[in-house]
């Protein structure tokens, strides 16, 4: 299991960082994102999944975030911005990362070693 | 006279185009099995007299998206008309051998597994084309689903209305309340696409949301 940190996320762009995430899982390992992915990245993952999905080896991820915040902030009205702060995510092969639970604040899941 | 009515008529057409509003397109979302089709089917149903598509039991009915124009709701006394897209199911994994525990033959249920992941890029692609979404859920689940999640974030995240039909209420596990805690933000009503418990006031909501 890699722990990812939101510094090295940083320096990617988007695609690269859904092409690093979805190339570190296919080789086997778990990855814990500090920062975790954007929605729109976390579609991007989903799509770029299901182009590799194999029926001979790759089955597709199993990804956990918690839902991502919006901010709301006397500062965000004022600029009228509107940003979504993301929070933790956890991907992984879907044949070795198995989610039991999961509220707005804890995931729980299972870990396989072994495929 | 006549060459001039027909100018009359021409142009007349020619400005409703320009200026008709566009129907509002709404994608129905969310995980396979959630009763998405379901829904969908209820809605034309009601307004239309007509159906979009067949459910089944097995995950992963829907495998293309479908889109129904002009589908006109009314309800208090208002009236909307929209672009309907019932997509299929999202999800993270797919794995054929979940389609022949249902009984299916191997190659059939690679088809059925390489379809289902053409229908999962197509209802993500699907994102960037609408102007809101209802998402359903399966109230005898768990909320917070990597489903719901990114599609609410997605639709947060481009500031589009969104509207959550808890479905299924009319099994006894069915919590919708828990779906309501679980994302107070947004709109929710409980339903039952199949029996078509509660759906005037989804009806109602729709109208207020996307109108």
């Amino acid at each position: 299991m890699d722990l990812i940190s939101e510094e090295k996320l940083a320096e990617m762009a988007p695609v690269e960082k859904v092409r690093f995430i979805i190339d570190e899982v296919r080789s086997g390992k778990i990855l814990v994102l500090e920062k975790g992915l954007t929605p729109e990245e976390e579609a991007s993952l989903i799509e770029m999944t299901m182009t590799l999905i194999d029926p001979e080896g790759f089955s597709g991820i199993e990804m956990e975030s918690y839902p991502s915040k919006v901010d709301t902030s006397i500062f965000g009205k004022i600029l009228k911005k509107h940003t979504v702060r993301t929070r933790l995510t956890v991907v992984g092969p879907a044949d070795q990362l198995k989610t039991l639970k999961k509220d707005r604040n804890m995931i729980s899941a299972l870990l396989s070693a072994h495929k | 006279m006549g060459v001039i009515t027909s100018f009359k008529q021409n142009f007349s057409e020619f400005f409703k185009k320009l200026f008709r509003k566009k129907n509002a397109r709404i994608g129905i979302y969310g995980p396979p099995n959630a009763g998405k089709t379901t829904l969908a089917n209820r809605i034309l149903r009601d307004w239309t007299g007509d159906a979009m598509g067949s459910v089944s039991h097995i995950a992963h009915e829907t495998r293309r998206a479908r889109r129904r124009e002009g589908v006109t709701i009314k309800a208090n006394g208002h009236s909307i008309t929209l672009d309907i897209i019932d997509t299929p199911g999202l999800a993270t994994k797919i794995d054929f051998h979940e389609f022949m525990e249902h009984g299916m033959e191997e190659s059939e249920a690679k088809r059925r597994a390489k379809e289902a992941t053409e229908g999962v890029i197509e209802a993500v692609k699907w994102l960037d084309n609408l102007d809101g979404v209802i998402l359903v859920m399966d109230a005898t689940e768990d909320p917070y689903t990597q489903v719901n999640v990114t599609v609410i974030g997605n639709m947060e995240a481009r500031k589009l209305p969104l509207l959550i039909a808890a479905n299924k209420i009319d099994l006894p596990e069915s919590s919708p309340g828990t779906i309501r805690d679980a994302f107070p933000q947004h709109p929710m009503v409980a339903i039952s696409a199949l029996e078509g418990k509660n759906i005037d006031t989804l009806y109602e909501e729709i109208a207020k949301r996307f109108g």
